[in-house]
């Protein structure tokens, strides 16, 4: 498990309590899938979801943000042994959902810079690095599941 | 060669036209340091690297940084012929200043994280940012292009 030190703790606690979970929860669902339209392939159930507009009002992406975004507040809360935590998750994503372990590191894209827009000159350089060491983990976790 | 819609070209040149590189171009190099601390190693004639507080006020970073963010002008003003524009830089990363092609990709990543801030969501769309990626994404090819 990835080791952290307690400003790192601080500067994570920080960003994710400035993170509002149904506004962000929908806004990095339209980022993820106007930028990386193939992820649309993982969502052939949840109707319209073709232009931002639809995006933002689907009720289904809106729902699966939250269940994403609760999951990083798990990952937020227990730093020092989400691995094990994200285990079944892991699992889940490659036997029943199949989804391509690249697009973990494209959502957490989605998710630093939906961050960036909001928080905005907090999201300093140092801010940043510990953020996306941060996500890296938690690509790795999501990961560790798969052959 | 690349295709753009309209939407594309407006976006593009919608957020070309508000970036001002004195101050985009710094930023987004300090934070390629400090995020993704193995870049130093281009920039041992640099000074002081050792601390973020160090990068950001280290002026040859920053005169670094506005030239490499002018350097991005080049692609706006050829957006149809962006691999052609970028073949000179491209063979001088490669066989001058022996840049691994893959912190192109990782600058790029810097400067968009820099761009959402200055920014914000009202106007870094998801359709912008859609648009922004694409041309740093083309930009980042051409420049590896040369590479043999």
């Amino acid at each position: 498990m990835v080791k952290w030190t307690e400003e790192e703790r601080r500067i994570i606690r920080g960003v994710w309590e400035k993170v509002d979970i149904d506004e962000i929860g929908e806004e990095l669902w339209a980022r993820a899938l106007i930028v990386y339209p193939w992820i649309d392939r993982y969502f052939g159930s949840f109707g319209d979801i073709f232009t931002t507009t639809a995006i933002l009002k689907n009720p289904k992406l809106a729902a699966l943000g939250k269940v994403v975004l609760s999951a990083l507040d798990t990952a937020v809360k227990n730093m020092d042994n989400f691995k094990a935590l994200y285990a079944p998750l892991s699992r889940q994503h490659y036997e029943k959902i199949k989804v391509d372990p690249d697009n973990f590191r494209l959502l957490a894209e989605c998710i630093t810079i939906t961050i960036a827009c909001k928080l905005r000159a907090e999201l300093n350089p140092q801010v940043q690095a510990t953020w996306q060491k941060f996500l890296s983990a938690v690509v790795e976790a999501m990961n560790s599941q798969y052959k | 060669m690349v295709e753009w819609t309209d939407a594309e070209r407006t976006a593009i040149s919608t957020l070309w036209s508000n970036i001002d590189v004195g101050e985009i171009g710094p930023q987004a190099l300090s934070r390629l340091l400090v995020v993704f601390p193995w870049t130093q190693r281009y920039f041992s004639t640099f000074g002081d690297l050792s601390t973020p507080a160090a990068i950001a006020a280290n002026p040859k970073v920053a005169q670094h940084g506005k030239t490499v963010m002018g350097g991005l002008e080049i692609a706006v003003k050829n957006m149809d012929n962006i691999k052609n524009a970028y073949a000179k830089l491209s063979v001088m990363h490669s066989d001058k200043l022996h840049v691994d092609p893959d912190n192109f990709r990782v600058l790029a990543e810097c400067i968009t994280v820099v761009v959402a801030a200055k920014f914000g969501p009202s106007v870094f769309t998801a359709g912008f940012q859609e648009a922004w990626q694409k041309f740093l994404a083309v930009v980042v090819s051409a420049l590896g292009r040369q590479y043999h």
